[in-house]
């Protein structure tokens, strides 16, 4: 039986990152495998009462659609939550690991999570890690200061803005949000915003697909909508391509039994005490 | 601006930045007078071709009456700024009163200096304190220097002409104002990874003002 000479270690191995930019630089036309990116679209803005967050919900591995229906909108706190974008699991693994240690602050503090906390707490990591954890981050949240919408990049920079968009659809996201915000919109039109920037990306670009999620944080509370829309509908089957028992003329049958004989048998009792 | 034609002060060789890496790739500058200083800068926010904040200010408060400017790369810059903030805040209070410009400064070029094959940022610190008055300082590279005013970013390069020709010593708060104004809009006029609006902040005994200039208010200069 094979093993491996060093037994798997916790955290993260950069043993071959050196080697690997040596290759890619001295050899010509080298395709790196890439880790798998959602290449979403992601969007937020401030409205009157609190944020609403929008994202689309394909994930993709190059070319290939891996899940027509992730999540891309993550719990954080009860009043906050984030859009992840960039490498998959990274997303992931921080908001998870983000949200654990908002609960843990929360409860040494004794006061409710603030989304500033949350966004310090994001971009002081993603700097220690030097853009090597691949999540680009819209945060969300409505806390005792008001609604604060942050986006954080793979390197550690933030920004604190009141519309933002991020993933490969942001440019036409960023685009639908640049004419039509402002400031202190109702619900329902930050909401349809929201929803026809995350369109806009789903339509314009090929790594954003499936349906617009929408999550909505105010001072009472939060309400997520998954598949508040689906721009791009799948079109149509022209034809059925089952073919019925029996298309296929069977000409002979022939069968031949196996001779097997019993080697060996062994009775294992289960323990049920 | 494209990182690999990035026209830094300086030239970093052992760290080249990624293509999705967020830059400042900025305007700022600092000017002194006679009882305080006036810092200022533009608001783009680039990475790649891409903007991705178009007002975002680079001026961050070090301590009450210290702000520094933010240059090169968005995170080390963002990044140093609240670690020499943390710092500060806990200098002040060893000291029980506020710190020295020369202090935040300092705070400032130990972490540039040390980090500085990892880092790729500029933080110009500017301040005003009871002992030396309104004070700049470069502290490019991890150097640590005084000067009467102080311009630096990729839009810099544009503006040296216009900033030496313009400068004489003993000018008025107004006056400082008015240079830093025009020095970053002609600067935000000629480099591609400068614009948005204008931040200014004078820091004088009696406090901070921060002022924005926005669009139609920005200088006009010749422009085709």
């Amino acid at each position: 039986m094979l093993h491996s000479a060093r037994e798997p270690q916790g955290g993260f191995s950069f043993e071959n990152c050196q080697r690997n930019a040596f290759l890619e630089s001295s050899l010509k036309g080298l395709r790196v495998p890439h880790a798998r990116k959602t290449g979403t679209t992601i969007a937020g803005l401030v409205f009157e009462g609190g944020v609403i967050l929008g994202a689309d919900t394909r994930a993709t591995n190059d070319s290939v659609v891996a899940n027509k229906n992730c999540e891309k909108i993550h719990f954080i706190a009860p009043n906050i939550y984030c859009c992840g974008a960039g490498v998959a699991a990274d997303a992931e693994m921080t908001t998870q690991l983000m949200a654990s240690n908002m609960e843990l602050h929360a409860l040494s503090t004794g006061r409710k999570p603030r989304v500033a906390t949350v966004s310090r707490m994001l971009r002081q990591m993603l700097f220690r890690y030097q853009g090597h954890i691949g999540a680009s981050l819209i945060i969300g949240g409505v806390d005792i200061t008001g609604p604060h919408l942050y986006s954080v990049h793979p390197h550690g920079s933030y920004s604190h803005l009141l519309f933002t968009a991020m993933g490969s659809g942001q440019g036409p996201a960023i685009s639908v949000l640049e004419d039509r915000f402002k400031p202190d919109m109702t619900l329902e039109e930050g909401q349809q915003l929201v929803v026809e920037a995350v369109t806009a990306g789903i339509l314009e670009d090929l790594g954003s697909g499936s349906n617009v999620d929408v999550c909505v944080i105010t001072q009472a509370g939060i309400k997520i909508q998954r598949a508040v829309s689906t721009p791009a509908v799948l079109s149509k089957r022209q034809g059925k391509y089952d073919y019925p028992k029996g298309t296929t003329a069977v000409m002979k049958e022939t069968v031949t039994p196996l001779a097997l004989e019993m080697i060996e048998e062994t009775v294992q009792t289960m323990e049920v005490e | 601006m494209h990182s690999a034609v990035r026209m830094l002060e300086s030239s970093y060789f052992g760290n080249l930045p990624g293509v999705g890496e967020v830059h400042t790739g900025t305007t700022i500058m600092a000017v002194e007078f006679d009882g305080g200083v006036v810092v200022g800068s533009d608001s783009r926010v680039s990475a790649g071709e891409a903007v991705v904040n178009r007002v975002f200010n680079k001026l961050a408060p070090l301590h009450q009456r210290i702000y520094c400017a933010l240059s090169g790369s968005a995170a080390d810059a963002q990044a140093i700024a609240d670690m020499a903030t943390y710092q500060l805040e806990l200098h002040g209070m060893e000291l029980e009163e506020p710190p020295l410009v020369l202090s935040a400064a300092n705070t400032v070029r130990n972490i540039t200096y040390k980090y500085r094959e990892e880092l790729s940022a500029h933080l110009m610190v500017a301040g005003w304190d009871p002992y030396e008055g309104g004070q700049v300082y470069g502290t490019l590279e991890g150097m640590l220097i005084r000067q009467p005013f102080a311009i630096g970013g990729s839009g810099s390069s544009y503006i040296y002409g216009y900033v030496d020709a313009t400068y004489k010593p003993g000018m008025s708060p107004k006056e400082c104002q008015q240079f830093t104004t025009n020095a970053i809009a002609l600067a935000m006029g000629r480099d591609g990874s400068s614009g948005g609006v204008i931040y200014l902040v004078t820091i004088t005994a009696a406090g901070t003002k921060q002022e924005i200039i926005l669009g139609k208010e920005l200088p006009q200069f010749y422009d085709e």
